[in-house]
């Protein structure tokens, strides 16, 4: 990084720190907490969406339609979710890899599970045989991606669920007295109100979201936890910045960086409260027409 | 567990011409040093079998990609196709080979040593709390002893395990510990005689590659002739390693 | 192949210690469905320990913070805050890794406290074992979320109550005895129920971060780990150890609706809170 830094071994204090903490595998830790926000930032969007078709499954009026949607969510929640995050990678793999198996290897006679092994033909593998180390990682990602969209989606169904029945139902019954249908009394009435009632139960479930990033690390997936471990380990005059155990300090600033996740997060969900209370029917709302602010 | 392969960054070599998508991938764990360890200060892997690998895939004009994969893994891994080939400090023993094959050592086989906090009582050895890293010759050794065994997944645990006492002593390969103990400036020590396990290192290959592990041994064959490779030998692991 | 009888004699109380059945885990192609069955129910043993002791110690400690943090004096409540925030507000898988990484750095020989003519050794090994280091964070982490059920359920206390109990000249101890505890559990037990849930499953992470398993003895999912692991077929054990937590998950849900039962014992019969089955929130 660093002219300096050729031989650390011979610098001040200072200078060896400079250089140590901007060495190539801390430059890898550093870019590991970018994977954390990524993480959260791409599980958000899944889970919410999951969440609002589960919530919609659950108000449909067609009960097979109902009874999936409430084996989702209870499915989910009854088990968990740490099995969950474990099972449903590999499993997932498996599937992917069987069914292809299945279009691909139609004349393959031996069994897929030999034994303690999982064998399909070389077509079937996911990723693809040969497939770079770049694909590997977005593989894996999406993997840990998926077992965290399911496991949030179910949470954010039940809260949606809940946001949308808590809509006052004179307003949807008003709606339909105008003329709309029940689509478009959910689109015009129940989507845009339900939020501020979803807002404490979805700020809630974002703080569990973040502070289930670190299971990442339960994947294989090299991110904050696995490079605290990597670098805090003491390291002998092989390496070139030899230490003794500092695991401690690196914990330490994965503490303090979470901590600031969830503290600017409860923050902005108090800021977000009071935006989405403007104009609605609740006592935020009120408070707000009569000072005045809406 | 076993489909999710961790990849450091880009570890490509430089594509040499024509064989460019003939990409042969090897597996190493990236935590034993001097074997192979992650260079703190480029965050590449480096080592021993790094350069004995990059040597090795030259001489046979293989274009090679280096895998980082934990430990507990790297045979399922091998075996499922995230890589060819496992070069990681693994001991050829025969429940390995019920699994994978092996081409020829290319260390000879070593000893392993106990290492401990210096004044701990060598009896340790025998009856005390011994730490492995799991799944390795050291620890299947441990396990038959009368002494307690503590399975860590990384190295680097079970060398932390000593000092902070929560172990009598730790069981690993010698060169792996000499570091530590000449570092330590005297608060550890090797406890007792070395123990002769395992039969020499060499890279795993899957049973049914016969060509990999054909191409593989021809060229261990040609640095072991010329001498290459004890040269290698005696800068990574110093001048008292047995040569070929 | 082992039959199921030796299965269960050999790994039913495997998970406190290799004396207590088969000295090595079943391994690779060894692995029966007994095998399996009895060892994830032998660690179900340590998740029973880890989650009674935390809930235990947690509930006393837990009480004591809330107060602290409902009290008027900022010497008080500042810390008791700052507690609440620092252990909410972090994954208790993080938690794990840098307390185990604190603890192995204490004094090897243990902390000499002096107290004036006797010095006291405090022998501070054990807190790198997850039975007592892994246990604490476990207390330390449920205290905090309590304590925050409790400060919520302190501040709702109605205000008639405690008018009521001084206009009987209650004060003091009496008075929180009578009045303010009682009434801070009724309005607490069932947020409570689902933390002491929740805190049960939080026990499968003790082996999964930085606590070492002594002579292979985990809990229940270290072990459906450590088959799936074997065996790359997870179709069997994660299942099997899922249905354990439901079980358990129901007898708490049991215990505590009887606790509640007797809480509520004064109220109407509908006006009694039910306790609903909401579990599963990771921390």
């Amino acid at each position: 990084m660093f002219e300096f830094c050729a031989d650390p071994s011979a610098l001040p204090d200072w200078q060896w720190f400079v250089c140590y903490l901007t060495s190539g595998t801390h430059l890898a830790f550093y870019r590991s907490f970018v994977v954390v926000v990524l993480l959260l930032l791409v599980v958000a969007p899944v889970a919410l969406g999951m969440g609002l078709l589960g919530a919609m499954a659950l108000r449909s009026h067609f009960a097979p339609v109902t009874l999936l949607g409430r084996g989702y969510v209870n499915l989910v929640r009854g088990v968990p979710d740490i099995v969950f995050f474990l099972f449903v990678p590999i499993a997932l793999g498996q599937g992917i890899e069987w069914v292809l198996h299945q279009i691909n290897c139609p004349d393959w006679d031996q069994p897929i599970r030999q034994g303690n092994d999982f064998i399909v033909c070389r077509e079937a593998k996911m990723p693809p045989v040969g497939a770079s180390a770049w694909a590997r990682d977005v593989y894996a990602f999406g993997m840990a991606v998926v077992a965290f969209a399911l496991v949030f989606g179910a949470f954010a169904a039940n809260t949606l669920f809940g946001a949308m029945q808590a809509v006052p139902r004179a307003q949807t019954e008003t709606a339909e007295a105008y003329g709309m249908t029940r689509a478009q009394a959910f689109r015009r009435i129940v989507m845009p109100q339900m939020w501020v009632y979803a807002l404490p139960g979805l700020s809630n479930i974002w703080q569990i979201l973040i502070k289930a990033t670190p299971l990442l690390f339960l994947l294989g997936i090299q991110d904050v936890v696995y490079w605290a471990r990597e670098l805090g380990g003491a390291k002998t005059s092989l390496y070139t910045y030899p230490h003794p155990d500092w695991r401690v300090w690196y914990f330490l600033v994965l503490l303090a960086f979470y901590l600031f996740l969830t503290w600017t997060s409860e923050r902005g969900f108090g800021w977000l409260t009071i935006r989405l209370s403007r104009g609605q029917a609740t006592a935020e709302g009120e408070r707000q027409r009569r000072k005045g602010l809406a | 567990m076993k489909k999710l392969t961790l990849t450091l960054g880009a570890f490509a070599l430089s594509a040499t011409g024509a064989m460019a998508q003939d990409v042969v991938r090897l597996g190493s764990e990236g935590a034993y040093a001097p074997y192979n360890f992650i260079n703190d200060a480029t965050g590449e892997l480096d080592g021993f079998e790094r350069e004995l690998g990059d040597a090795l895939c030259e001489r046979a004009g293989l274009t090679c990609e280096w895998v980082i994969n934990d430990w507990d893994t790297i045979i399922p891994n091998l075996v499922s196709g995230n890589y060819d080939a496992i070069m990681a400090g693994m001991s050829i023993t025969e429940a390995r080979m019920e699994v994978i094959s092996f081409t020829q050592n290319y260390l000879q086989p070593e000893p392993s040593a106990y290492m401990g906090l210096a004044g701990t009582d060598a009896s340790v050895v025998e009856d005390g709390i011994i730490a492995a890293q799991s799944n390795t010759i050291q620890a299947g050794y441990v396990a038959e002893t009368e002494a307690d065994l503590l399975e860590f997944p990384t190295p680097d645990e079970t060398i932390s395990a000593v000092r902070n006492g929560e172990v009598d002593a730790v069981l690993a390969d010698k060169a792996f510990l000499v570091p530590y103990v000449s570092d330590s400036g005297g608060e550890l020590a090797f406890l007792g005689d070395d123990v002769l396990i395992g039969g020499g290192i060499g890279m795993g290959i899957r049973q049914t590659d016969d060509d990999l592990r054909a191409t593989f041994n021809a060229a261990i064959d040609e640095m072991k002739a010329d001498g290459s490779l004890n040269e290698m030998i005696v800068k990574w692991f110093g001048e008292d390693t047995p040569l070929f | 192949m082992r039959s199921c009888a030796e299965s269960f004699t050999g790994y039913i109380l495997r998970a406190l210690g290799r004396d207590y059945g088969e000295r090595l885990l079943p391994r690779g192609l060894d692995i029966t469905l007994c095998d399996q069955l009895f060892l994830i129910a032998s660690g179900l043993i340590w998740n029973i320990y880890f989650a009674g002791f935390a809930i235990v110690f947690g509930f006393f400690l837990a009480t004591a913070v809330a107060l602290a943090r409902f009290s008027e004096n900022p010497w008080l409540n500042r810390p008791a805050g700052a507690f609440i925030f620092f252990f909410r507000g972090s994954p208790l898988f993080i938690q794990f890794f840098f307390f185990y990484s604190a603890f192995v750095l204490l004094p090897r020989g243990g902390i000499d406290i002096p107290l004036g003519v006797v010095t006291l050794t405090v022998d501070t090994s054990p807190l790198t074992t997850a039975q007592v280091g892994g246990l604490l964070v476990l207390i330390l982490n449920t205290t905090a979320y309590s304590a925050e059920l409790f400060y919520g359920a302190l501040r709702s206390i109605p205000r008639g109550d405690l008018e009521a109990a001084d206009a009987y000249g209650m004060a003091g101890f009496t008075r929180f005895r009578r009045i303010i505890w009682p009434n801070m559990l009724r309005l607490a037990w069932p947020s409570y129920t689902n933390e002491a849930i929740f805190l049960t499953h939080s026990t499968t992470l003790v082996f999964l971060s930085a606590f070492p398993a002594r002579q292979q003895s985990g809990e229940a999912f270290y072990y459906a780990r450590y088959f799936v692991d074997q065996t790359f077929n997870p179709f069997f054990a994660y299942p099997l150890v899922a249905a354990y937590f439901i079980l358990l998950t129901l007898a708490i849900i049991g215990l505590f609706g009887l606790a509640n039962r007797r809480l509520n014992r004064h109220l109407p019969q509908e006006a009694r809170p039910r306790l609903r089955f909401r579990p599963q929130y990771i921390r």
